[in-house]
């Protein structure tokens, strides 16, 4: 300790005193790193809302208001939240080519990116529900059969039994599910886009879409199986009465042409 | 000679043992005469002929793969929880009825083929009854004497309607729930007796416990069994009247031209059953119908779009669509137009069909039997009230599907309806005007045909420098098809002053029947026949023209 005293006077003492302090400031800094992390991500988050308001402008503004309070061509975006410019942008259904009954599924020309910026911009509007995470819309844990249950409850008056989709009012109309990302499904469940209503998870819980999800890739997905062979577009009797006349009775009646034009003939004498 | 020894050596030594069963047989049932009478029986021949052959045997199917189901069905409302080997239903409450479908579909062995066979047999069998009365009706097999068989045949259609409706219900699944349901509100809008016959059918309300052992008694005893007395009895008079055959040389009301029962129409029948069988197997084993597992369990508290009936009752379902849901509140009471008109209008769509035979020959005022069949074109006012009729059918069908049609051509589903609506009366009245006009086409050119033959195309250069185009006078038996037809006159009401001056009153009824018979057989409704005159003159000159 006598050493240290006697040298606090050396010339280089200052210095040393600086080195220290400084490796203090370097090691708090170092500590402190996530909170600062944070405020980079903040910067990243205000960054796209930037890009996501740009983008906005160009694709969205027309119809939604320069600042997503809508128009009469669009409704107002405040407080749609992220999972439904995800939805809307990410199925191609926004931006809209035409006003009509419906607005269609179409090809989404949209990186993720691009809909991310879009979405974090919409979603600094007005809070509403977030796009959700893959554990949420992904088949682990869920109950098929609850799920179909819950599907025929729900959604099947609408989307048929297994979701292929069915006829509303005026050209409306509920599109059928096939091929649709499950994060997609469970958005639209969330945002309830166009005619369809909403089940925020007080009306059906996350558990209970993820069920639901995990039901329509059971009996509608890219593995399901039809078990009884051609399925016919999964519509029902009105397909089946077609089939059966078209290749039942008519193959029957081909066939009853045919026998009867080799008839046996009478000689002639 | 040597048949002699022959005969004396077989007299001496025992018969052959065919001879022995077939003598045994006939001493105990007395068959040898009804065969002897019966297996030369001739038929004719035509496509068309074999469209009845389509329904019985696919009748039989129906019955064979449907006492293989009886073996394995629980016709059960007691309600059970899944656990067979189809994933996305474990776990549910469901009925016995609906659970035993799911194992006759996925645990039974070759269970899904026949419950695929038995339904698709069942949707040929209802088209076959349909076609099959199409070629009866259009070709007026239906006139005396074969009234009777006429209303036994409608009476295997309707009752195959309601076979099929009741067995569809069975399983007790989403789709036909909902169709029991929709068929329970239609029983609750009959006035006063609706409720009762509700409760008295269901055993109490809706759905009670007891609907799926009811259908079931009903589906696999009470209406099969009656339909099978009818294909017999319709069957037994088919032989008694002897088969209808179309106009032709050597052809009269008297006779009948074809081949013999045995061999021929036993080889050719039977080897038809086999090709009818077979084609029904390979509609079960390639496509879906029915798949009961991804509809659900029937619950009354949930619904699917797209719900519709299996095709024969597609109509009825329409009927229900198009109308407007009109109703009639007095005293406390509702009358339900918007469902019991549809109702009314079924049954009067289908005893249309019934009636038919005797409302023509009420007008036409012809008692005469009839073996030889019209060609559609000769009875332009009949084949024209027939695609009439048939129009109709159809535009109901597609009210029926109106969702999927609308979904499938992206149209609006309230324009489908409109279109329906509008299309239910303005539609038979073009197709009867249109069809007419095609018939009485179609006579104007067998008439051209008789008189100057057929267009050979082949042109010729006359020295003067014409072209004409060569005919072909056709043959005689051409020319005796082309004309064998007959044409009837208008019944008139007759004198209304008798002998002695005094004036009869003309009913009403007498009225109407001689303008309906104006319309079936007026100038207006035929072309007449060319006369020998009229042949004899034009082929007597140049043979074209």
């Amino acid at each position: 300790m006598k050493k240290l005293s006697a040298r606090r006077r050396h010339p280089l003492a200052a210095l040393v005193v600086l080195l220290l302090a400084l490796a203090c400031t370097g090691g708090l800094y170092a500590a402190f790193a996530p909170a600062d992390k944070a405020q980079a991500d903040e910067t990243a988050q205000s960054l796209a809302i930037d890009e996501g308001k740009k983008l906005y402008s160009v694709g969205c503004a027309s119809c939604h208001g320069t600042d997503g309070q809508g128009t009469t061509d669009g409704p107002s975006l405040v407080g749609v939240g992220a999972a439904a410019v995800d939805f809307q942008v990410g199925t191609g259904r926004m931006p809209a080519q035409q006003p009509g009954a419906q607005v269609p599924r179409k090809k989404n020309i949209y990186s993720q990116a691009e809909i991310d910026q879009l979405a974090a911009y919409v979603a600094s509007l007005g809070a509403g529900p977030t796009v959700p995470t893959k554990e949420q819309y992904g088949p682990e844990g869920a109950d098929v059969a609850k799920g179909g249950d819950l599907f025929r409850t729900n959604c099947a008056q609408c989307h048929n039994f297994t979701g292929k989709g069915g006829a509303l009012t005026h050209g409306k109309y509920a599109p059928t599910l096939e091929g649709v990302d499950p994060k997609h499904i469970y958005e639209a469940m969330e945002t309830g886009p166009q005619n369809m209503p909403s089940f925020p998870d007080g009306t059906l819980s996350a558990q209970n879409k993820k069920d639901i999800i995990a039901y329509l890739n059971a009996v509608n997905g890219e593995e399901s199986e039809s078990r009884g062979g051609l399925e016919l577009g999964g519509i029902g009797p009105v397909a089946e009465g077609l089939f059966g006349w078209i290749f039942g009775l008519g193959t029957l009646i081909a066939i009853a042409v045919w026998v009867a034009a080799r008839t046996a003939k009478a000689k002639k004498s | 000679m040597s048949t002699n020894t022959s005969t004396q050596s077989r007299s001496r030594g025992k018969a052959p043992a065919g001879e022995r069963v077939a003598d045994w047989a006939d001493g105990r049932l007395g068959i040898y005469s009804l065969a002897k009478a019966n297996m030369r029986k001739i038929f004719p021949d035509h496509w068309s002929f074999m469209l009845g052959e389509v329904c019985l045997y696919s009748f039989i199917i129906i019955i064979l793969t449907g006492v293989y189901l009886t073996l394995f069905f629980h016709p059960s409302m007691n309600e059970v929880e899944y656990h067979g080997s189809y994933i996305p239903m474990q776990g549910q409450l469901m009925s016995e009825a609906y659970k035993s479908t799911l194992d006759i579909s996925f645990d039974v062995r070759g269970g899904l083929l026949i419950r695929q066979i038995h339904h698709w047999a069942a949707v040929v069998f209802l088209a076959g009854m349909f076609v099959h009365m199409m070629r009866v009706f259009f070709t007026g097999a239906f006139r005396k004497p074969r009234e009777i068989n006429w209303l036994f045949g409608f009476l295997l259609f309707v009752l195959g309607m309601f076979t099929g409706f009741t067995g569809y219900s069975l399983p007790d699944d989403l789709l036909s729930g909902t169709g029991v349901r929709f068929t329970q509100g239609a029983i609750l809008s009959v006035p006063i007796v609706g409720t009762y016959i509700s409760m008295f059918l269901f055993g109490g309300e809706f759905p009670g416990d007891d609907m799926v052992a009811r259908f079931y008694s009903i589906h696999i005893l009470l209406l099969p069994g009656i339909m099978l007395g009818l294909v017999v009895a319709h069957l037994i008079l088919v032989f008694y009247h002897k088969h209808t055959q179309f106009a032709g040389p050597g052809r009269t009301n008297k006779n009948v031209v074809g081949m013999p029962l045995l061999p021929v129409y036993m080889a050719k029948a039977g080897g038809f059953f086999f090709l009818v069988f077979g084609v029904i197997a390979i509609l079960g084993g390639i496509a879906s119908i029915n798949p009961i597992w991804v509809l659900g369990p029937y619950r009354p508290d949930q619904v699917s779009t797209g719900a519709q009936p299996d095709w024969y009752m597609g109509f009825a379902e329409g009927l229900v669509r198009a109308m407007p849901g009109w109703e009639i509140n007095f005293w406390g009471h509702t009358l339900v137009l918007g469902v019991f008109v549809p109702l009314v209008l079924f049954g009067l769509f289908l005893a249309a069909i019934a009636v038919y035979p005797f409302i023509e020959s009420w007008v036409t005022g012809d008692k005469r039997e009839h073996h030889i069949l019209d060609r559609p074109r000769n009875a332009p006012t009949r084949t024209a009230l027939g695609v009439a009729w048939i129009t109709a059918y159809m535009i109901m069908l597609i009210g029926g599907g109106n969702d999927i049609v609308a979904t499938h051509f992206h149209l609006s589903i309230n324009a489908v309806t409109w279109f329906v609506r509008i299309g239910f009366f303005v539609g038979p009245v073009i197709a009867f005007v249109i069809t007419k006009r095609i018939c009485l086409g179609l006579q104007r050119r067998d008439k051209e045909k008789v008189l100057h033959g057929r267009e050979s195309g082949i042109i010729k250069r006359l020295p003067h420098g014409e072209f004409i185009e060569v005919h072909e006078p056709l043959s005689q038996e051409q020319l005796y098809t082309l004309t064998a037809h007959e044409q009837y006159q208008p019944a008139e009401i007759g004198p209304t002053v008798d002998e002695n001056g005094v004036e009869r009153k003309v009913k009403g009824s007498e009225k109407l029947r001689a303008k309906l018979s104006k319309a079936y057989y007026g100038e207006e409704s035929q072309i007449p026949k060319p006369t020998v005159e009229e042949y004899k003159e034009i082929t007597s000159g140049h043979g074209h023209h």
